[in-house]
């Protein structure tokens, strides 16, 4: 039996039941073999008046094979070239058929599943949460191949379609019906075939009801096409925009925004070629093979729990305490009594830890006004958070956060102090950035209960949080903290002890190497820039400001002090000296310590502290580095710091380095990664360039031994 | 075969607001450049059978100035049927390369006598309605960094170091300077009324001067470009010079070249083409020259172009009177001075389009006859003339009173 169900009906409708091998149906050779089947029976098909497509699956279409898209190299682009340019033609000839085509909706109809219903006369789709539509190419790197830039742009104009194309919009329901996605809607999914069926007996008299917009008479693209001076304008503006936002590191926005201006500007089929030419190139491009393995394959299996403990049942956290009612505390109070934790926020005194519930209550009117809550739900999530001084309210808690100032005594004498109101098997969990697990679970009596839970700030819009395991956290203490994480719906990645951990160590080498190059005498201005131009959300000095120069001299003077690091393993000397007589010198803390950083701070934005050109600027030093070594510097001293940890083992696994570098610390999303970055950049590349920067600018820049173990053993980082 | 390329004549439209409330709006454009064929054949009791060719410089040649506006304008002024005239499109560089191209092809012998100009009426047709790969083509946009003229204009000021009180000081002068050049009538000899069929005068004079700018006032307008810069075109910009920090936008309509309708003609031919028709010359064309530089830039085309004019001539800046660079924008203009070193008391002596207007595809070509007129009336010798265009392109022609 095909695993297309093909029935045919007494009033000559043909329903399509589409129920492929393995969970979802999706575009694969099966596809391809089944469907140019059935486009073929249905163009034979005698006294036939109409054709559903429906689907058996809870989806109703997942659209195409990563697998395939992933395995295709350069030099394949003829080969994907072709492959989408046969679905194509069968959505052609679909689409062409003499009678009307509907799509019944029933689950989700995301990229290659909505292309099939825009392929479709009508389309009716079931008014659930689960019914989402949509093209979400763009976020892997992809664009919509088989017909949806195309397709919508035609259906939507230029205007209406770029922001779906574009930003990967998803809609359902009657927003689904209210954008155009869907003609109409059924409440309940038993109504879907039938309506479908309905549908096609109420317009069999309508010619127009088989023809689609775009090959009937007169079709206009709603806007107008190129020629139409509005539409020349969003044309004009809307590369710029693009080349602002993604500074031309993306290369599947840029071709959807090609690809939609063509479909204005040429005939149907003549832009449908060149969207195949486009997703060709892309699909074989390394910023989609980056995205995809990291943003796809290996986010799934860090929410499936790879890096967490196998055989031991799931558990949830009932009640919370936070201790500390500061920035990271009110966070995470927040962000527990957002999914209906019951949250204890303790601080030294009730002023401070109301303080920290208000921030709540601000985020919950903020998102008010948006129309995002209410007043019911804000006075549920509000009604959760306990504000307290006192310890015994802490009493009973399965989980306590501590999220105080990053002081190794403070921590082990609020340890001492208040781990007794544990409930019984109660987890332990310290919010430190940088001080070892190992050392805080020194002050516990339980260390086997003690982990490190790293939020990043602001804890309600970061995804990410970094595990750290001590010596002694039991594998059962993991898995409680990686379940909460994911109960409060945060990606978990699991990490080793070590001073800074992974996200620390890597965060600080771009914001010491950019120092480092300051301090060469490399201009400021172009060390930012070059670091936006890498992808870095914001430049490596200005980051720097934010997160305020003094925090770090001062958190390096202690682990000076305590011996948790060595002043001879310091990689980056003259980047602290400078740092050091910026802060001690000059009251230079950052942008909120002192008189400023790097920057000047005014209310008409920030601009260059002008003594840092004076004092470390050299022209001809800055004229001798060209950009891309520049670039090359802030990127590999993040990549190189991550194969440190990987090498010490601070890292578990290549996905949770990539995941976490993306989600937690802004590694530009086309690479991948920081580990994914090597794989597409190529091992024996990466070594080469690594070879040349170190001769250049110091030892710190070879390129740590795995590398070439790996290059040897013919792998990847995967 | 001759090695001499003559002007024997120059003559434009005067410039007015290129708008619907501008005096030329009504006239379409092949009445204003047939006007100046139908003078130049009155002045010089033209055989127009003599002419071989007419090249016309225009670049938004669609509508009615589409489809070789320079040969409906040739037919339209009742020119002979053996002329073919074509329109050419190098961007602002239009008219002037008309010039240059003529020169070469007179140069070359194969004709003898050409006029060569350009039209424009930025009323009529608007800019940007014959649209353009390089700010219409996403791709294009992207792959090079393309964004319009004057955010470029602001960047290579923030390049500079200049200001904006330097823009409106510069604007301000070339104000001053083309209302003198107008009161004097320095431009009365080549400036043609536009008249309508009764012979009744529509426009005799420039109108689009300001004479009575002033800091103040040029100092009140809102920067151009400065939304422009917000919607990501700064950003775009600035990730191709990642030195500079932010750009200063400078620019207003008060020190930019203005929107103006208008045409120009130069009779340009060989020294046997004057002893047939018992022309006399005016000047000469000694070297001309065009080159393109950085495109995201536009305006660092001149005076690459205007250094290979001076080789060609085996000249040196010192050999110069009189420099003239179109004001696209201020900062182009001073771009250019700094760029050649030359002094701003012998750049723009009558001001430029920043007081009279820039007909985009007619521009080139009326500085022949801005320049020509100005070194008859001072007795000078040579006079450089120069255009910055679109994609970087910059464009130079060297001319000598004769």
């Amino acid at each position: 039996m095909s695993v297309f169900k093909y029935e045919k009906d007494q009033d000559g409708i043909v329903t399509i039941t589409m129920d492929m091998t393995g969970p979802v149906n999706a575009v694969n050779e099966e596809f391809e073999g089944v469907m140019s089947e059935t486009v073929a029976r249905l163009e034979d098909e005698s006294d036939l008046s109409g054709v559903v497509f429906a689907s058996a699956k809870q989806t109703f279409f997942a659209g195409g094979d990563l697998n395939v898209i992933l395995a295709m190299q350069p030099g394949q682009e003829k080969e994907v070239f072709d492959n989408v340019e046969k679905l194509k033609d069968m959505f052609r000839r679909l689409e062409k058929l003499p009678v009307p085509v509907v799509a019944a909706i029933n689950g989700a109809a995301l990229g290659g599943g909505f292309e099939l219903c825009l392929s479709c006369n009508h389309r009716i789709a079931w008014e659930d949460k689960s019914v989402e539509i949509g093209l979400p190419e763009v976020q892997l790197g992809l664009m919509p191949g088989a017909g949806g830039v195309v397709r919508l742009t035609h259906l939507l104009g230029l205007q209406g379609a770029l922001p779906f194309l574009l930003e990967a919009k998803k809609v359902r329901g009657a927003k689904a019906k209210e954008v155009g996605f869907v003609h109409e809607t059924v409440a309940e999914l038993e109504q879907l075939v039938p309506r479908a069926k309905a549908w096609i007996l109420e317009n069999k008299d309508d010619p127009q009801a088989s023809i689609q917009p775009w090959d009937s008479k007169g079709h206009k693209i709603p806007g107008g096409n190129i020629m139409n001076p509005k539409i020349a304008q969003v044309a004009l503006v809307a590369p710029q925009m693009l080349r602002q936002k993604a500074r031309g590191l993306m290369p599947a926005p840029e071709s959807i925004l090609e690809t939609a201006v063509e479909a204005i500007t040429s005939g149907f089929d003549a832009a449908q070629r060149v969207e195949s030419r486009k997703f060709a190139a892309l699909a074989t491009s390394p910023q989609a093979k980056n995205m995809i393995s990291t943003l796809f394959f290996q986010l799934n299996e860090v929410n499936a729990g790879s890096s967490r403990p196998q055989g031991i049942d799931t558990s949830k956290v009932k009640k919370v305490g936070v201790i500390g009612a500061g920035m990271m505390g009110q966070g995470i109070a927040y962000v527990a009594a957002k999914v209906g934790i019951e949250v204890v926020l303790k601080d030294m005194s009730m002023e401070a830890a109301e303080k920290g519930k208000a921030y709540s209550e601000k985020l919950l009117d903020k998102a008010i006004s948006r129309g995002r809550s209410d007043e019911t739900k804000k006075a549920q999530l509000l009604n959760l958070i306990h504000p307290t001084d006192k310890n015994e309210d802490l009493a009973g808690c399965d989980l306590v956060v501590e999220a105080v100032f990053e002081d190794m005594g403070l921590k082990h004498k609020i340890t001492k102090d208040l781990e007794p109101q544990l409930a019984d098997g109660g987890v332990w969990a310290s919010n430190t950035s940088s001080l070892p697990i190992t050392q805080l679970a020194e002050a516990s009596d339980k260390p086997e209960n003690f982990i490190g839970l790293h939020f990043f700030s602001p804890v309600d819009k970061m995804p990410l949080v970094e595990i750290i395991c001590g010596d002694k956290t039991s594998d059962e203490t993991l898995a409680k903290g990686f379940d909460f994480v994911q109960q409060i719906k945060k990606t978990p990645i699991v990490v080793n002890d070590k001073v800074g951990f992974f996200t620390g160590r890597a965060f600080a080498a771009q914001l010491n190497e950019a120092a480092q190059m300051l301090s060469d005498g490399i201009d400021p201005i172009r060390i930012d820039n070059l670091g936006k131009a890498v992808g870095m959300p914001i430049g490596p000095l200005a980051i720097n400001d934010e997160v305020s120069l003094s925090l770090l001299v001062k958190v390096r003077k202690a682990h000076l002090e305590s011996g948790l690091i060595k002043l001879e393993d310091d990689k980056y000397p003259e980047a602290w000296a400078l740092r050091e007589t910026l802060v001690h010198e000059y009251n230079r803390g950052g942008r909120y310590h002192g008189d400023g950083g790097y920057f000047d701070y005014t209310d008409e934005g920030k601009v260059l502290w002008p003594k840092l050109r004076e004092m470390y600027f050299k022209p001809e030093v800055n004229e001798a580095v060209d950009n891309q070594d520049i670039k090359d510097r802030l990127l590999f001293s993040c990549v190189i710091e991550t194969l440190n940890c990987l090498e010490e083992g601070v890292l578990r696994t290549v996905a949770d380095a990539n995941i976490g570098s993306i989600f937690g610390i802004g590694a530009p999303p086309w690479t991948g990664g920081y580990l994914q970055f090597i794989n597409t950049y190529g091992l024996e590349r990466f070594i080469n360039r690594c070879d040349e920067l170190s001769e250049r600018y110091g030892d710190r820049f070879k390129a740590p031994a795995m590398v070439a173990e790996k290059l040897a053993a013919g792998e990847l980082f995967n | 075969m001759t090695n001499h390329v003559y002007i024997y004549d120059a003559v434009r439209t005067p410039r007015s607001k290129g708008k619907k409330d501008g005096a030329l709006h009504e006239v379409k454009p092949i009445e204003l450049g047939a006007g100046l064929f139908r003078e130049l054949q009155k002045r010089h009791d033209l055989d127009t059978a003599y002419v071989d060719d007419v090249m016309m410089g225009c670049t938004a040649p669609v509508g009615e100035q589409g489809a070789n506006v320079a040969k409906t304008i040739t037919d339209f002024a009742g020119w002979d049927n053996s002329i073919p005239a074509v329109q050419m499109d190098r961007y602002c560089a239009s008219s002037l390369d008309a010039v240059n191209s003529a020169a070469q092809n007179i140069l070359s012998g194969w004709n003898s006598l050409i006029v060569a100009g350009g039209v424009e009426s930025m009323s009529r047709i608007p800019m940007g309605t014959a649209g353009g790969a390089f700010l219409m083509d996403p791709e294009f946009v992207m792959k090079k960094t393309s964004v319009p003229q004057g955010v470029a204009a602001d960047m290579v000021a923030t390049m500079g170091g200049w200001s904006r009180e330097d823009m409106d000081a510069y604007a301000l002068q070339s104000q001053q300077r083309a209302a003198h050049a107008l009161e004097n009538g320095y431009f009365d000899q080549s400036v043609v009324p536009v008249v309508d069929q009764n012979g009744m005068t529509i426009l005799a004079k420039d109108d689009f001067v300001k004479p009575d700018t002033t800091l103040e006032k040029l100092a009140s307008l809102k920067p151009s470009f400065e939304l422009m810069g917000s919607m990501g075109m700064d950003d775009h910009l600035l990730q191709k010079y990642p030195h500079i920090a932010e750009i200063d936008h400078v620019h207003t309509p008060g020190n930019s070249s203005g929107i103006v309708d208008g045409a120009s003609a130069v009779l340009l031919g060989s020294e046997q083409a004057g002893k047939d028709l018992g022309l006399t010359p005016r000047g000469r064309i000694l070297a001309g020259a065009v080159t393109s530089t950085d495109p995201s830039l536009i305006f660092l085309g001149p005076a690459p172009a205007a250094e290979r004019c001076l080789k060609i001539a085996g000249l040196k800046p010192s050999d110069i009177d009189l420099w003239e660079i179109n004001e696209a924008f201020a900062s182009a203009v001073l771009r250019y001075m700094k760029d050649l070193d030359i002094s701003p008391e012998i750049t723009n002596v009558n001001g430029g389009a920043i007081a009279l207007g820039h007909p985009l595809g007619a521009t080139g070509a009326m500085l022949v006859s801005t320049m020509l007129d100005e070194l008859e009336r001072t007795g000078k010798k040579r006079a450089m003339l120069s255009l910055c265009a679109a994609g970087g392109i910059g464009i130079s022609t060297l001319i000598e009173r004769v």
